[in-house]
């Protein structure tokens, strides 16, 4: 008899025990944000590509730009408010010596893109000219801004959406990219050379 | 009145059909095959700017671009299986509305066989715990049941299953 009741309990406690993980399973849900999604890149190489420059239609860039050291690849444009807003963090990451590489993503008009660079200042040492997205796709970028954190090997470490400010930078990005150049730092001297020649 | 009304809500169903056939006007196949797994796959890739839509349903653009490479792809002659793995290669397992099987989705698949089974169980353990003689029925009230069934007739006797069981519905 008393087996029975321990069971009857059990029963009994289940629907109270569904229901507490099911509060837990959705309070969780309120604090995550279901639009940042992770990149399906992350630990894969950088695709290949071929793009013009931003400044210059004649200069071509390839994948190979995005090789041989630890650094951002922020992509933008200038129909996008948020990029507008991380903009001066950028030109100081880039003061502080961080190598960020540009991606204008499907622009108005090249004009406005350099416009915007000439008077907001140009934090890239790339400059990438993605006129229709193509090459944005292979990235899975699903919109602006978005920024990948690319290791000396060339391949994506980490991928931030939204803009990125100080509080993403000191929490998120910053310590990530000084692991990265950590480990490029470390590496034998030659093979740093050879990288940055190539 | 409410012809009226059935009137107006059946024009307003028709305009919503044409604006989304609308949206699709735009490519044309050469072979009705590579349009229908055209059809498919825009209708089962899903847009990762607007959560909650297929690239066939949202006007962002983005899941314009995303039809425009899903249209080269299957003009191509790409299969759909390729299609898909292009799309998830870039977007994730999130790009596709049928999540593939594995241990972080497998709540997806066997959640609802769980459901099932543990409904079933639920009743089956009712059901048995009603059929089972041993509850209600206190020894004495066997031995008076034993004794009604003991002094029934032979006709009575063949059924005495089902007597029983009506016995002991009551109490309960």
């Amino acid at each position: 008899m008393a087996q029975r009741s321990k069971l009857k309990w059990i029963i009994l406690a289940f629907p109270l025990l569904l229901f507490l993980w099911l509060t837990i399973f959705l309070l969780r849900g309120l604090f995550s944000d279901p639009t940042e999604l992770s990149s399906a890149l992350v630990g894969k190489p950088v695709p290949a590509f071929e793009l013009p420059d931003v400044y210059n239609p004649e200069k071509m860039h390839t994948e190979a730009v995005l090789k041989g050291r630890p650094m951002l690849l922020n992509v933008w444009a200038t129909w996008c408010p948020t990029c507008q807003a991380e903009h001066a963090y950028l030109n100081k990451l880039a003061d502080e010596g961080v190598y960020i590489v540009g991606l204008n993503y499907k622009d108005d008009s090249r004009a406005k893109a350099v416009n915007w660079l000439n008077t907001l200042g140009d934090p890239y040492q790339v400059n990438l000219f993605d006129e229709r997205g193509m090459v944005a796709i292979d990235f899975g970028v699903y919109g602006a801004p978005e920024t990948f954190l690319i290791n000396m090997n060339g391949e994506v470490v980490y991928r931030h959406v939204g803009d990125v400010n100080e509080r993403v930078w000191k929490n998120v990005l910053g310590p990530k990219y000084e692991a990265a150049m950590a480990e490029y730092l470390n590496q034998p001297m030659e093979a740093q050379t050879a990288a940055a020649g190539g | 009145m409410t012809r009226l009304f059935t009137t107006m809500w059946l024009a307003a169903l028709l305009c919503l059909g044409t604006a989304h056939a609308a949206n699709l006007q735009t490519y044309s196949f050469d072979d009705p095959s590579k349009e229908a797994l055209f059809r498919e796959l825009i209708n089962e890739i899903r847009c990762p700017k607007c959560q909650n839509q297929t690239i066939a349903d949202s006007d962002a653009d983005l899941a314009k671009d995303l039809r425009d490479r899903t249209y080269l792809m299957v003009q191509e002659g790409a299969t759909k299986q390729e299609v898909v793995d292009y799309m998830v290669a870039r977007y994730g397992d999130f790009a596709y509305y049928r999540p593939p099987v594995q241990t972080s989705t497998l709540v997806l698949w066997l959640g609802p066989l769980v459901v099932v089974l543990a409904g079933a169980g639920v009743i089956l353990w009712r059901v048995r715990s009603r059929g089972n003689t041993d509850i209600g029925l206190s020894t004495d009230e066997q031995a008076q049941l034993a004794k009604l069934r003991g002094t029934s007739s032979p006709t009575v006797d063949t059924n005495a299953d089902t007597n029983a069981d009506k016995d002991k519905g009551d109490p309960s």
